[in-house]
């Protein structure tokens, strides 16, 4: 889908051994195919089905969505932080996008 | 005006089955349905229920669009001890799956948060795994109320 | 005005459940906090000649889940239209080559408090408008370009982004402006005028039954400080024209258009109503 534009929320710095609180949200529609449209015709499911948190190149923490998550999916969890490095988040679309965002996160 | 509480919610309940909820189409899931997922996912163990992991959820939900859900549980998180991942399932939906979260030693702690559809008043139901082949589970009842004269 | 109120408050076709049997809770003692940061009126004494009390924003009148999403600018889903908002504001359109930034700068500085005082006299149009109508104003006078339709998602989003620059300001319309008096008058008027097959008016729900139940919902006193709204039910912004419909549809009559006169004039009604309340948009409501 276009205009599809992932948030995060990460501290920009903790020390090490922290464990740091993430917050992420993405505009998107949910659709749970279980809908009819105004023809009466169900609306074929689209949603983002798979979400993945990556530290350094290494899975932190990732979910498989259905379509019982609200649109707009908010996604809330944590990470332990040992050593600076980069944040990357991962949104897969049943339509084959994906969607991509990076933080980097430094060590007091 | 004689009505019990639990009386007025069946009632509104009822209303809100032909609702404008994206579930109005297919018949819902079952208490059955959903306890044979749980058996797929513990690989035929049986939870513990009570203790370490804790479901958290409305008792009253303002609206089914959008539900608030949290779950943690209990553990050291190391390599040695994770909880590796959690399912939570909504009994009363077209399908009772709701999202399974996935966790590693680096997520720090087995805490996830997120915002689900509910079709109606129903038992969200959470089941975790750990490393070490534990199996816990925790229920909630979570009452979906519905809206004025437009629903 | 209270003399035009019929004291049969309750249409028999409606279950009003009374508040000893509440389920929801509220209005809540709380105190609405955005981002730890921004201390939000939620309570206001009321404008002279006001009917009631004490002004509540909706707010206080959800389950504490929602009022929750409200208190943190990043879990507010609204703010992703908000987001929007602000990149239409830099974007060029129409024949002119201009955004709205080409004129009005920094949305931060330039809007800061703008949108509490609308609806404002509009001399040419001789009208009150709203901050969607003023948006077209720009659009079709300045821009050279096309007046949005009604609740386009670029109308929502920039109303929002211009009102969000107001959060936290109390609202407070100039009603001495042009015939701004005469609005606010025909406003009151529709405000108590039992329309539909319910034959409710908007006096008969959010103002005699505020606090008590309509089904299973919250009755609040209806005040608009908070839109456009993100509402769970449609999980995006509402407007406030298109909730003035839903209300007259509810009651089972034929609804006006948006931005009609007798919207404007309610709009100008209901945006008094509330005088002193935070602008909260993007509010969240069920």
């Amino acid at each position: 889908m276009d205009n599809i534009k992932p948030r995060v929320k990460v501290p920009k710095s903790a020390s090490a051994g922290d464990i740091i609180q993430i917050k992420t949200l993405i505009n998107h529609p949910m659709e749970s195919g279980l809908r009819k449209g105004k023809d009466g015709n169900p609306i074929p499911r689209q949603i983002i089905n798979k979400f993945t948190c990556e530290f350094n190149g290494k899975t932190v923490f990732s979910c498989d969505l259905e379509p019982a998550i609200s649109a707009n999916p908010y996604l809330e969890f944590s990470a332990k932080v040992t050593e600076p490095g980069t944040f990357k988040f991962i949104w897969m679309d049943d339509d084959g996008s994906v969607y991509e965002t990076e933080n980097k996160i430094a060590i007091k | 005006m004689n009505l019990t509480r639990r009386q007025m919610l069946r009632a509104s309940v009822g209303v809100a089955a032909a609702g404008v909820f994206g579930f109005a189409l297919p018949a819902a899931a079952t208490p059955e349905a959903t306890a044979e997922s749980i058996k797929k996912f513990t690989g035929g163990a049986d939870p513990v229920s009570g203790g370490n992991l804790t479901l958290t959820a409305p008792e009253i939900a303002e609206n089914g669009n959008t539900v608030p859900v949290e779950i943690a549980v209990d553990s050291p998180m190391t390599d040695d001890d994770y909880v590796e991942s959690v399912v939570i399932y909504a009994e009363g939906n077209p399908n009772p799956d709701v999202v399974v979260f996935h966790f590693t030693p680096m997520s720090g702690a087995a805490v996830a948060k997120t915002r689900m559809r509910l079709a109606k008043t129903q038992n969200v139901v959470a089941v975790a795994k750990t490393s070490t082949g534990q199996v816990f589970m925790d229920k909630k009842e979570v009452k979906v109320t519905i809206g004025g004269c437009g629903g | 005005m209270k003399n035009k109120i019929i004291a049969k408050a309750t249409a028999v076709a409606l279950t009003v459940f009374v508040p000893g049997i509440a389920i929801a809770g509220g209005p809540v003692d709380d105190e609405l906090i955005i981002d730890g940061d921004i201390n939000m009126i939620t309570r206001a004494a009321p404008p002279e000649g006001h009917p009631l009390d004490e002004v509540l924003s909706g707010w206080l009148y959800r389950t504490e889940e929602t009022r929750m999403l409200e208190t943190d600018t990043f879990e507010n889903p609204g703010m992703l239209e908000v987001e929007d908002g602000a990149e239409l504001w830099n974007t060029v359109d129409g024949s002119a080559g201009k955004s709205c930034a080409s004129c009005h700068g920094d949305a931060e500085e330039s809007m800061a408090g703008v949108g509490a005082s609308f609806p404002k006299w509009d001399e040419a149009s001789k009208r009150p408008i709203n901050v969607e109508l003023q948006i077209d104003k720009c659009r079709t006078e300045e821009m050279g370009a096309k007046a949005y339709k009604f609740d386009a998602p670029e109308q929502k989003a920039l109303t929002a982004y211009v009102k969000n620059q107001s959060l936290g300001t109390p609202v407070a319309i100039n009603l001495d402006e042009g015939d701004m008096r005469s609005w606010w008058e025909k406003g009151n008027e529709a405000y108590y005028t039992r329309t539909g097959q319910l034959n409710l008016s908007c006096a008969s729900c959010h103002e005699q039954n505020n606090g008590n139940y309509i089904r299973a919902d919250h009755l609040s006193q209806g005040n608009v400080n908070g839109f456009p709204t993100y509402r769970l039910k449609q999980a995006a912004l509402v407007s406030v024209h298109n909730r003035f419909r839903g209300c007259i549809r509810d009651t089972r009559a034929e609804y006006p258009a948006a931005f009609s006169d007798v919207l404007m004039a309610l709009e100008v009604y209901v945006t008094w109503r509330g005088t002193g309340l935070s602008v909260e948009t993007p509010a969240v409501r069920q």
